[in-house]
């Protein structure tokens, strides 16, 4: 049976959209069922790599009803085989469970979604901000954000040699 | 053999004082860029390591969605400057895929010698800061000036040494001619003697193999977990290669072997990064033998690529479609699509992830950068190691702070 149809067998009720794109084979999860439906994938149909963890903001798509799109792509490592999982998050607070426990290498890919998008993964070890400084307030690539900054760079403090 | 690390969790917070914190970084010479890691050491033992990054992040993939598919490439080209033509032909690897262009035949083989010959100068740089690190000068020198001879051979193609720009969506900047291919040839016979050196050199030295041998051990297992791809997996043990199992460019043609071994040491990766420069001459010069004669951009009509000059210059059709592709209010249509593409870059699995939302802008442009992902390993390898062994480690992570920070 195909990862599809064993999806569709496991779940048939949670309303899981399927589609293919160039040579990307995709689904469209529920946010509820995320864990489940990753930990089917990892242990009965060996999808034993996480090779891609990331989000897009939609807020200015045209069309897109949701605000978060968080994107899972994950990798069999014995037959080649790719899946692209997305699921769909909303304001006002953006959380997913954390797939720490199933990957490890979502360890620093979901610390760097939460930095710049700020979607908290509950049961992540150590959700700190990675690339932008701890006392950094915004998440850079939300789309209300603006390219310029917010004056940051401005107001960023400065450590002189005497205080040092 | 390493220190257990489990051996000290039953010591209470008294005993663990003797315990002291060595900031390593952000300036070191052996992070090469600007990295910082906080050890906690046990005298010379290494028992906790955190990285600390961020110190280069400049928003890449914020400014991705602001320039189009064409100007984007002058920012991929900064992320790993090691390789910079790697992300160029990854990036257009990828905005290709999404808009559905199939390149010409030379256009392909043209961006396989430039990816392979990347892969040369990555794994130069590599196995010569590597030997540096550890003390062996000399074939870091060797290294480099077989480097800059990538470089001037890149130069005559693209114009410029380090930060080329030099794909397009559909194409390349320029066609390159026949001189160009006889300077890859002269280099390649100037390259063997030099690798042969290097070989010498390093693989049977006795402290260079004091050193690294059985350092930084990554089981095939943890590799796969934790996402490693690249020479690093496959000096684990996990053989894949992107090059082989999802064939992009023109190398579904050409007959190489995957470079893999068992060890998962340092030792290891040295060693087929050693061996991989091998297969890439042999890529080379089988690209070199057969490269096709023909157009190197797709066809103008397509309204993608700009006509070529002759037709600009006496034709008012040619100037018209000229001036559409290069003004920044027209351009083409992208599908509303969303697509993941990836690469064998010569650190690993380089991919971008392009929301298209109509425009030549992409809607979203991530990166998955190899640095990134391979970095996080970091700590997991070094626990229970000396502290000497730090710079060895992390010369064969290959980390670079401008892809690791975008």
């Amino acid at each position: 049976m195909s990862t599809e149809e064993v999806l569709k067998s496991k779940f048939p009720e949670d309303g899981l959209t399927f589609s293919e794109f160039r040579d990307n084979r995709r689904v469209v999860v529920p946010a509820a069922k995320l864990i489940p439906i990753l930990s089917l994938l990892k242990s009965d149909l060996g999808f034993d790599m996480l090779a891609e963890l990331t989000a897009v903001d939609y807020l200015e798509y045209e069309g897109a009803t949701d605000r978060f799109g968080v994107i899972y792509v994950l990798l069999n490592n014995q037959t080649g085989e790719r899946l692209v999982l997305k699921t769909f998050i909303n304001d006002p607070s953006p959380t997913l469970p954390s797939v720490y426990s199933l990957w490890k290498s979502a360890d620093w890919l979901e610390r760097e979604v939460f930095d710049m998008f700020g979607i908290t993964f509950t049961g992540h070890p150590d959700l700190r901000r990675i690339l932008t400084p701890d006392e950094f307030t915004a998440h850079p690539l939300r789309k209300d954000y603006p390219l310029k900054g917010r004056g940051e760079r401005h107001n960023f403090p400065i450590v002189v040699r005497s205080d040092g | 053999m390493p220190f257990e690390v489990s051996d000290l969790a039953e010591m209470d917070a008294p005993e663990k004082e003797y315990l002291w914190t060595l900031n390593f970084g952000p300036q070191h010479p052996a992070t090469h860029t600007t990295l910082r890691l906080v050890l906690t050491l046990d005298g010379e033992t290494v028992i906790n390591a955190v990285p600390h990054i961020g110190y280069l992040h400049s928003g890449f993939e914020k400014l991705g969605e602001h320039l189009d598919f064409n100007q984007y490439v002058t920012i991929v080209d900064r992320m790993n400057y090691i390789s910079p033509l790697a992300n160029e032909i990854a990036w257009h690897h990828a905005v290709e895929k999404l808009l559905g262009i199939e390149i010409t035949p030379r256009c392909k083989y043209l961006r396989t010698i430039l990816a392979e010959l990347m892969r040369l100068h990555d794994h130069l740089l590599n196995v010569g800061t590597t030997g540096l690190d550890l003390g062996a000068f000399t074939a870091f020198l060797y290294a480099f000036y077989q480097r800059e001879k990538i470089y001037d051979i890149v130069e005559s193609a693209s114009g410029q040494r380090f930060h080329t720009s030099y794909t397009r969506v559909g194409g390349v900047m320029f066609d390159v001619n026949k001189a160009w291919v006889e300077k890859i040839r002269e280099f390649l016979k100037g390259f063997m003697p030099v690798h042969a050196e290097v070989h010498r050199l390093l693989t049977r030295n006795r402290i260079f193999i004091d050193r690294i041998k059985g350092v930084g051990y990554l089981s095939a297992e943890d590799a796969i977990n934790m996402g490693v791809t690249g020479p690093l997996a496959r000096a684990s043990g996990v053989l894949r290669d992107l090059r082989k199992d999802e064939p992009y460019l023109a190398y579904a043609d050409l007959d190489f072997k995957v470079i893999a071994s068992k060890d998962g040491d340092c030792y290891a990766r040295y060693l087929v990064r050693m061996q991989e420069m091998l297969e890439s001459v042999k890529i080379i010069q089988q690209c070199l033998d057969n490269i096709p004669e023909g157009p190197v951009n797709i066809d103008a009509a397509t309204h993608i690529v700009p006509p070529a000059k002759p037709s600009v210059y006496r034709s008012i059709e040619g100037l018209i479609q000229h001036f559409e592709v290069m003004m920044p209010n027209r351009g083409y249509d992208t599908p509303r699509e969303e697509i993941y593409a990836a690469t064998e870059s010569p650190n690993g699995e380089l991919g971008y992830y392009i929301v298209g939302d109509g425009t030549p802008r992409a809607y979203r442009a991530r990166t998955r950068p190899p640095s990134y992902i391979h970095f996080a390993i970091f700590p997991h390898i070094i626990k229970g190691h000396q502290l000497s062994d730090v710079v060895a480690v992390l010369g064969s992570l290959n980390i670079i702070a401008a892809e690791l920070d975008r």
